[in-house]
């Protein structure tokens, strides 16, 4: 049976995993590769990778690190930020990632889509989508150039259509990053992900909001998404994979388990 | 002395991955797309991913088919590379292409009954036998996929996954081999299925 993913995000700055608060004030956690390690080691699923500066600033990020991870890890990868082009992509996938994860540059331009798909296949084309729940208008709205707060903008996309016209274009997976959520800790945003969920016919990730082991498991068992995303809980090590994992398998949401624990 | 163990360079973005597991259970690799190389190693991979029919065109030009159908040494091929052993695959804006032929048989999309596609993340695996490629691999263990497309459950299928489908998880015919999930992104599972390749 397929099993769910849980996929700790490492936000990267200048070579090294920061994290905020939704969106602000990044706190340097440490070195990338040892901190890669200790995830796959740990049980992680699968890591994303978050260049959080490169999208929103226009010089050219250097990205060596990408094969410095794909040296010694040995769980699938994705890396997000800064990717504009079919280029770009191509570096990043050589290096090694097994995934290219795109955001504000396919709000820019949505070809992109479709390029990466018929060059690099459907597999390695994940679409990260910062989605906000307007309170006042109750619609969900897609942001780009998050990774920047000066720069923050709302597109003219409401998130529901956009997951639409991602997979259209041949997006292979969806991250979906609920930012009122981000950083926050009191749980996924379930009313979201289930409403992107019904129209969501690839794999869907659940990002944003992650504070217990308990949020893990509603988004599981009520939103149906193939995987979750969490970043300080594991950073500040406020979940242990391990619990996390084997309290999930008891809740009879399906978990890897490891080679001879069969 | 030790086995000259070469990835054929099939122009596929997940070659140096394939190279890392290897050097990571120390085992020296060389990438190449010469002829003359690839037949004179001791064991062949074949990596791959994005589209048959990409992989075919780069293949076709680098002028290798005839050299990967005379190959007697062990070969293994990965995702994609499992995919081109065989005769025929439906991914194409072309209809059906030829593969490589290597292994009877033929990739058709996956029918995965409503589940979504692609089939992405940790599957359980079925060997058909205990020993060689899937030593010490039990039924139940868990390897990455990430496809949409497969070769169905048949007479040259090791192993086995379900996913809306029976399919075949892993081919063998004579020395040629493949698995369809990705050996160098499965953790210790796959590096026990490597290190099993490599001392075929």
């Amino acid at each position: 049976m397929l099993a769910k993913r849980i996929i700790p995000c490492l936000d990267v700055r200048d070579g090294k995993v920061v994290k905020g608060v939704q969106f602000r004030n990044h706190e340097i956690v440490g070195d990338i590769v040892p901190l890669a390690q200790r995830y796959a080691e740990a049980g992680a699923d699968e890591l994303v990778f978050y260049d959080i500066t490169a999208s929103s600033d226009q010089r050219v990020v250097d990205k060596s690190w990408v094969s410095r991870i794909a040296e010694v890890i040995d769980i699938p990868f994705c890396v997000a930020g800064g990717i504009r082009s079919v280029t770009d992509a191509g570096r990043i996938l050589e290096m090694g990632a097994d995934k290219i994860s795109i955001n504000s540059p396919a709000l820019t331009n949505p070809d992109l889509i479709n390029q990466l798909h018929d060059v690099y296949g459907q597999q390695c084309v994940v679409i990260g989508i910062d989605s906000f729940y307007n309170a006042d208008t109750g619609q969900y709205e897609v942001y780009k150039f998050t990774g920047d707060e000066s720069r923050t903008q709302q597109t003219q996309w409401q998130t529901l259509d956009w997951v639409a016209e991602v997979q259209s274009r041949g997006a292979g997976e969806i991250v979906l990053n609920c930012m009122n959520q981000d950083g926050v800790r009191q749980g996924y945003d379930l009313a979201q992900l289930k409403a992107v969920r019904d129209v969501c016919r690839v794999p869907l990730i659940a990002s944003g909001g992650a504070g217990t082991i308990e949020h893990f498991i509603d988004v599981f068992q009520q939103a149906d998404v193939d995987g979750a995303l969490a970043a300080s809980v594991f950073h500040k090590g406020i979940i242990d994979m391990q619990e996390l994992k084997s309290t999930l398998t008891q809740a009879g949401v399906a978990m890897r388990k490891p080679l001879g624990e069969q | 002395m030790a086995q000259k163990i070469v990835i054929v360079n099939t122009g596929c973005a997940n070659i140096s991955s394939v190279k890392f597991a290897l050097q990571r259970l120390g085992v020296e690799v060389e990438v190449s797309s010469d002829t003359a190389t690839i037949a004179r190693a001791d064991k062949v991979f074949l990596p791959g991913v994005g589209s048959a029919a990409a992989a075919m065109t780069s293949i076709r030009a680098k002028d290798l088919i005839p050299t990967l159908q005379a190959l007697t040494q062990p070969v293994l091929g990965v995702c994609l590379g499992m995919q081109l052993m065989v005769e025929s695959s439906d991914e194409s804006n072309q209809g059906k292409i030829d593969c490589l032929n290597l292994i009877p048989g033929h990739v058709g999309r996956l029918q995965a009954g409503g589940l979504r596609l692609p089939h992405m993340g940790w599957n359980t695996v079925t060997p058909t036998q205990d020993e060689g490629l899937f030593n010490g691999i039990p039924a139940g263990t868990y390897f990455y996929f990430v496809h949409s497309f497969a070769v169905p459950d048949y007479d040259k299928t090791l192993a086995t996954c379900d996913y809306g489908q029976r399919f075949s998880a892993a081919l063998q015919h004579n020395n040629f081999y493949g698995v369809q999930f990705h050996p160098e992104r499965s953790g210790e599972a796959g590096a026990q299925l490597l290190t099993n390749f490599v001392k075929l």
